[in-house]
């Protein structure tokens, strides 16, 4: 097949709005966000405008199911595909070869999953990844899973064994749509070729429409090897798919009068508001209302950590002031956030005083961990928006609420129990301070994707935050790896920002093999490890829960423990840096760290990796032990914050 | 906890019913019975499923259900609605007890659809409550064997779930 088509890039960008989704609701009445956009640009059935991605679009027969796949994901906008090749999905990676879709050949089939979830994050587009049948398809399980947990929209394309070889345990066959079943939003096994097109279409609009999520598309060998007809769009048959997007307009009143009557409201942030593209509506909203705003860790960015009314990240190990407002509130506003364990502590003393306006996309998270006074269910972009509106209305008819004693009280909190931090007693480098000053030095227009772990709780408080989509991590399901290969899609998709991973010594060894593919494939980001020579935060927890019995966690990456031989490192992360085709740097001493970071911010033809050896016992605080109320949150190490009120 | 029956057309393609079990298995819902066929739209299936669960949790378990894509509408039907189950069951019957076994299934309206010399295989429909008695009353007489459906069950009246005159579905938003 030759298929000059044009590139994906350009077909997203200047494509039309088109109309509204079959199903899917009345067309927004705001411009649409990248993820809206890219879901809909899968639609066109009810408009008369032409795509970009038309020649792609011209209808073709007798075509090889490979080559109806790839004229799919053209038609479909792909600018980017994450993959690797292998027996089952061979066939597709033959018209790939032609195709001006750019295909990024990683080094493990996890990497290209996290990879289009980071492009997916920082794009707002829907991320791609492919793999083979069997291992290649069980490699994306934990991405897939990850993407689930924190409702990013990609869409995995896996090979399978021809049809014929379905169940008999093939070669290189597992059930991947049965294995994925319980973390995908939703997923498919083609066996004939004349669905693809249609397959791919309605994949791109589940990933990206709704609450946005996974989906994988398994196709059996022979289907991309046998002869089919293409043609595009084509109808979609999701006949039980009808996302809510607009808010109940009744929900939305009370919503407002609650508000408007509240002394002590908190909006409580979460992921969905960044999904929706809804910050700017955030902003409008939180002053109108005054009323203080905690963003959760996937909502680092929604709202400008520089605003005054933002206290910060709630939960576990969140700032002392936006847990305890949470806790002392009499309104929680919650948009776009689930009510996880980690934000609410033990769920049944969490904000006990607290009435809930709960709004969200998925109507399943209403009610599901704590009862919503006002549920409203809808996209956050246009509840937020009416919320607003509703809100003014309030305002207009005299009910304004007054804030002053519920601030007076946040602020004496707030100086009384800052963020902070202490430099470890063996004299050795803080970790805070490293991921403070990155922060500081590559400032708020970078993106920085963290692993999981005590430098991904450092790099929520310490970094500050000021522009959606700059925060990315794996928040549900904590995924250790995800660091590198979120940063190389990122990186991919906002070529021109300068992108960071903030990754721990363990994470790094995970997946760092995919540095050999930035290398390679022109994507240069910048690693800080942040090298404690072990696995910190279970340390942590082993230091305050098992008396210091260390079993397990000790890596070796500052050289053997202490009284053994071996002390080197194992493994060296600049020799390996180098090896991986990357830039390595080390760095010991407070006095290196600016000007290291600084040299690595100057290189921008290769990635960089800077190894930050820190102290191993530098601890994160504040803290809600795991099960425990949020009122038993310490704001260090053994110190009860006291609240005021004769409250402790 | 109470039990509750929900009526749940699905779209008639492989792989929904695994789809719907793993979603209860992992959730953590009890589901008492599952009963799966076609309907009058050779495009979907009705599932009907019977669970216990409190008020709440099935809230959830209807907002999960509903989330899937190949689900298309979910009803739970009151206590009025038909409900029915299938029963086989083969009962030993030496021509001494044939007369009681035979008596006995004319009593609950059971049809005999197999006999031979030892045995006689009766066919029973009712409600759960209604085939548990007659199961009671065949016990003593020696059951060998049985086979018994899932639930199915329709709302009275001329409502459907599809079509005019719709019942009112589980509430997809909160």
């Amino acid at each position: 097949m030759s298929t000059p088509s044009s590139s994906g890039r350009t077909a997203a960008a200047t494509r039309p709005a088109t109309g509204p989704a079959p199903g899917a609701g009345a067309a927004p009445a705001t411009p649409m966000q990248p993820t809206e956009a890219a879901a809909q640009s899968t639609l066109g059935v009810e408009t008369t405008a032409r795509t970009i991605a038309e020649v792609a679009s011209e209808p073709v027969s007798g075509i090889t199911g490979a080559q109806s796949l790839v004229r799919s994901l053209e038609a479909v906008g792909v600018e980017v595909v994450f993959g690797i090749p292998g027996g089952a999905i061979l066939p597709a990676y033959d018209p790939l070869f032609d195709s001006a879709l750019r295909h990024v050949l990683v080094r493990h089939e996890q990497g290209a999953g996290h990879a289009a979830t980071g492009y997916a994050q920082a794009t707002g587009r829907v991320g791609v990844c492919m793999a083979t049948s069997g291992p290649g398809a069980t490699n994306l399980v934990t991405p897939l899973a990850d993407a689930y947990m924190d409702s990013v929209p990609i869409v995995a394309i896996t090979g399978q064994v021809p049809s014929a070889a379905i169940g008999t345990d093939a070669f290189q066959e597992a059930d991947i749509r049965g294995i994925t079943m319980p973390i995908t939003k939703h997923n498919f096994l083609v066996t004939d070729p004349d669905e693809i097109p249609q397959r791919i279409a309605e994949a791109f609009h589940l990933a990206g429409t709704g609450r946005p999520g996974p989906v994988l598309v398994d196709i059996s060998k022979d289907a991309l090897q046998a002869t089919t007809d293409f043609s595009w769009p084509p109808r979609l048959d999701l006949p039980g798919y009808k996302p809510t997007t607009r808010p109940h307009g009744k929900q939305v009143r009370e919503a407002a009068a609650l508000i408007a009557g509240a002394g002590q409201p908190v909006l409580y942030v979460g992921g969905g508001v960044l999904k929706a593209g809804a910050t700017a509506e955030l902003a409008e909203l939180a002053e109108l209302t005054g009323a203080p705003v905690v963003t959760t860790l996937m909502a680092r960015g929604a709202f400008p950590d520089s605003h005054p009314q933002n206290l910060g990240m709630p939960g576990m190990h969140g700032n002392v002031t936006a847990v305890t407002a949470l806790q002392k509130a009499d309104l929680l506003v919650a948009l776009g956030a689930r009510f996880d364990d980690r934000v609410t502590g033990e769920l049944s003393s969490f904000a006990p005083h607290a009435a809930v306006v709960h709004a969200d996309i998925d109507p399943a998270e209403i009610g599901k961990n704590r009862r919503a006074d006002v549920p409203i269910v809808g996209d956050a972009k246009a509840t937020i928006a009416e919320l607003v509106t509703a809100l003014r209305a309030e305002h207009e008819a005299g009910r304004t609420p007054q804030l002053t004693g519920w601030w007076a009280q946040l602020e004496d909190w707030r100086a009384r129990y800052p963020l902070g931090y202490d430099w470890p007693e063996d004299g050795m480098l803080s970790p805070q301070y490293v991921i403070e000053r990155l922060g500081a030095i590559a400032g708020p227009d970078a993106i920085y994707a963290s692993g999981v772990g005590q430098h991904q709780m450092w790099a929520a408080q310490f970094v500050k935050y000021e522009k959606p989509g700059t925060w990315l991590n794996s928040g549900g399901l904590g995924t250790m790896g995800y660091a590198v290969p979120a940063a190389m899609g990122a990186k991919f998709g906002m070529p021109g920002t300068t992108v960071w991973a903030i990754d721990g010594d363990g994470c790094f060894q995970m997946t760092n093999q995919e540095l050999a593919t930035c290398a390679i494939e022109g994507i240069p980001i910048k690693v800080a490890v942040i090298n404690n020579g072990n696995l910190g935060m279970v340390r942590q927890w082993q230091t305050l829960f098992y008396e210091g019995r260390y079993s397990n966690t000790h890596l070796n990456t500052h050289g053997g423990k202490e009284g053994t031989a071996r002390q080197v490192r194992i493994p060296d992360f600049v020799t390996l840096a180098e090896a991986l085709g990357c830039v390595g740097l080390r760095c010991e001493s407070k006095d290196d760290v600016d000007a290291v970071i600084e040299k690595a911010m100057a290189i921008d033809d290769a990635p960089v990796v800077i190894d930050f050896i820190v102290g191993s016992d530098a601890q994160v605080w504040p803290m809600v032990a795991a099960g425990s109320s949020n009122d038993e949150i310490l704001a260090a190490r053994d110190v009860r914050p006291v609240f005021g009120d004769g409250q402790v | 906890m109470p039990r509750h029956t929900l009526s749940v057309l699905v779209e008639n393609k492989a792989g929904v019913l695994a789809r719907v079990s793993a979603l209860f298995s992992r959730r953590g819902y009890n589901i008492e019975s599952l009963a799966v066929g076609p309907t009058e739209n050779p495009d979907l299936s009705r599932m009907t499923i019977v669970a216990d669960a409190e008020a709440q949790p099935l809230e959830q378990i209807t907002k999960q259900l509903n989330k899937l894509v190949e689900v298309i509408k979910i009803v739970e039907l009151d206590t009025a609605a038909v409900q029915r189950e299938l029963l086989l069951v083969k009962v030993r019957a030496p021509l001494a007890d044939r007369a009681q076994v035979l008596q006995t299934a004319e009593l609950f309206r059971a049809r005999v659809i197999d006999v031979n010399v030892d045995t006689v295989t009766l066919e029973a429909t009712g409600t759960p409550d209604k085939l548990q008695a007659l199961l009671a009353v065949l016990a003593p007489l020696g059951i060998k064997e049985m086979a018994q459906s899932g639930t199915v069950a329709l709302g009275r009246g001329p409502r459907s779930m599809s079509g005019a005159g719709t019942l009112r579905p589980v509430e997809r938003s909160a």
